[in-house]
């Protein structure tokens, strides 16, 4: 499937060393620290980009689960002493049973029925996580949670060293997506994004096959949320906040939806653009909006969709024009 | 092969589809006819699972199969063709194709994840499968193409593979030829005859005559949701009842 084909090596290669090497080059820790954020919602947005680019439903509670994750490892690693690492492949596992319920109910829904019903899901998240104080310390957040510890030789101390950890989650993020979504499974995704009666006719189950790509992409976010509290280090309720997601919704569409790539694309170039703009404070918004409308009406697949396009486009047209002479001839 | 018993949809009051029997022989061509809003395609979707009876029964090879969802109709073999194509656009002819067989193969996630064996066999089968039923509808030649490139003739010859990918035992087409020219009204004809030649039970709802008298074994007449002619062409041409649906009563008198 042409949008799920990766770039060449020599291109994967040479943004894997750019990443790699973008520590060395950084003026200040700032740098690293803002990078290392941007890697970690890009990591959820590829999740949701799953259940939103893929199998063509909106979630709105993705943020919500997002702040699941990171309350497991926040609540296990503070309250309870639990090992980080534990706490941390934990986070998937309850984004994913919450994710599973959730999305049992929710996925009798379809459109924006679908959609409202899941930004009430995040809503009501959220108010747990803010209301519940004997669990999640509500509005105080949970404080000093630890950095995550060294795995044999490898320590995490150095914000140089979490960013290549962030880092190396994030390319295994998405070598499984890529697997995913290249797979039968991701084109039963692909079908029921084009349209959900053709793909119940070709057998494809709809709730189950809806489900499991639910279910993944909270776990997508789940473990970003885990990765986020060991980051961040400090949880405040406002994580699970609609807005995030539509922050990491904003990023699908300028990267590409429903491409591989996309949502990190534009995870880094959102990220860049908000804090070069940070000197305008208030008025950022001006200049930011703008942007984004110029973008959307110039470039509706997002930047990676537009390339896709043109590529597949030109792909087709070289390999039929021989098979259509071909047919003619026959003719 | 397709047998209907007494079946009936209301949507509230209103009956779409009123205590119709009847039934599909394999290998033969069915066409279902009828004037707009007789009720032909809530019949169709209603044998496709994608609506519940409201009563009535459905038995396919012999076996009940009332009340089932489309995917598990798709599953015993029941495929279908719905009047708009939705094709993704932005993928080749070839890939909007592979996904029709996935009903044939049992990869799971875990598959998927460890990259077994089991799952690179059937996502080989699925593309050969893909390929095979490209060429029988005569499409090989635009295999690479983007599917939002080629013509509506096309189009319908994509549904048609696509339906055919699922290896069903019986296929509905709604609407087969809606859209396109006499010429390739007359190519579409041919296909549907080789599929039915090679084993397939077809049944259709067009409402090109033409097409209809020529291409069917029986045809099947609904008039606001009810049976009112079956049997061959030359029968129901002449039927009063049929003229009177389609033309008025005021014509059978003269």
């Amino acid at each position: 499937m042409s949008n799920a084909r990766l770039p060449t090596r020599a291109l994967l290669a040479a943004l894997l060393l750019l990443a790699a090497l973008f520590p060395l080059a950084a003026p200040n820790g700032y740098y690293i620290y803002v990078m290392s954020l941007a890697f970690i919602m890009a990591i959820s947005a590829t999740g949701l980009n799953l259940i939103l680019g893929y199998t063509g439903q909106l979630n709105l509670a993705h943020a919500g689960f997002m702040a699941v994750g990171a309350y497991t490892v926040g609540i296990l690693t503070v309250d309870h002493g639990v090992p980080f690492w534990i706490a941390f492949a934990l986070s998937g596992v309850s984004a994913a049973v919450l994710g599973f319920f959730a999305g049992l109910v929710s996925l009798r829904l379809k459109t924006h029925y679908f959609v409202i019903f899941t930004l009430c899901v995040g809503f009501i998240l959220y108010l747990v996580i803010e209301k519940f104080e004997g669990l999640t310390h509500g509005t105080v957040g949970v404080i000093g949670i630890p950095a995550p510890p060294a795995i044999g030789p490898v320590s995490f101390e150095t914000p140089v060293a979490q960013y290549y950890l962030v880092l190396a989650f994030l390319c295994l993020a998405l070598w499984v997506m890529h697997r995913i979504v290249r797979s039968l499974l991701g084109r039963a995704f692909v079908a029921i994004r084009n349209s959900e009666d053709l793909a119940e006719a070709l057998g494809v189950n709809l709730m189950r096959t809806k489900l499991l790509a639910f279910v993944l992409s909270t776990v997508y976010a789940g473990l970003a949320g885990g990765l986020y509290a060991g980051f961040v280090r400090f949880l405040g309720p406002s994580i699970a906040l609609e807005s995030n997601t539509f922050d990491l919704v904003t990023y699908i569409l300028v990267g590409g939806i429903g491409t591989l790539f996309g949502p990190v694309l534009g995870a880094l170039v959102l990220t860049w653009v908000t804090q070069s703009l940070q000197f305008l404070q208030d008025f950022r918004m001006i200049v930011f909006g703008p942007m984004l409308i110029l973008l959307v009406m110039f470039f509706p697949q997002g930047l990676i969709g537009f390339v896709q396009e043109r590529r597949a486009k030109r792909n087709t047209r070289e390999k039929a024009a021989p098979a259509h002479r071909e047919a003619r001839a026959n003719a | 092969m397709l047998e209907i018993r007494n079946l009936t949809k209301t949507f509230g009051g209103l009956a779409a589809v009123r205590d119709v029997s009847t039934r599909f022989e394999k290998g033969r061509i069915s066409a279902i006819i009828g004037p707009n809003g007789a009720g032909k395609s809530t019949f169709f979707n209603l044998i496709a699972g994608l609506h519940r009876p409201t009563s009535g029964q459905i038995l396919f090879e012999g076996a009940d199969v009332t009340g089932l969802r489309p995917d598990q109709m798709a599953v015993r073999g029941v495929a279908r063709s719905f009047q708009t194509t939705h094709l993704f656009d932005k993928a080749s002819v070839l890939d909007n194709l592979i996904v029709g067989h996935r009903l044939r193969t049992k990869s799971t996630f875990w598959d998927v994840l460890l990259n077994t064996r089991r799952l690179r066999d059937e996502e080989r089968a699925c593309r050969a499968k893909a390929e095979e039923v490209l060429d029988f509808v005569g499409l090989s030649s635009v295999a690479d193409r983007l599917a939002g490139e080629i013509s509506q003739e096309e189009r319908k010859r994509a549904a048609f593979a696509l339906a055919l990918a699922t290896d069903p035992k019986i296929l509905l087409l709604d609407e087969p030829a809606g859209g396109v020219n006499p010429e390739e009204t007359a190519g579409l004809a041919a296909l549907i005859r080789k599929m039915a030649a090679g084993g397939l039970t077809v049944c259709l709802i067009e409402h090109k005559m033409d097409m209809i008298m020529s291409l069917a074994d029986t045809i099947v007449v609904l008039d606001h949701g009810e049976m009112i002619a079956e049997g061959p062409p030359s029968s129901v041409q002449s039927n009063p009842r049929v003229i009177e649906a389609y033309l008025g009563a005021d014509y059978v008198a003269a």
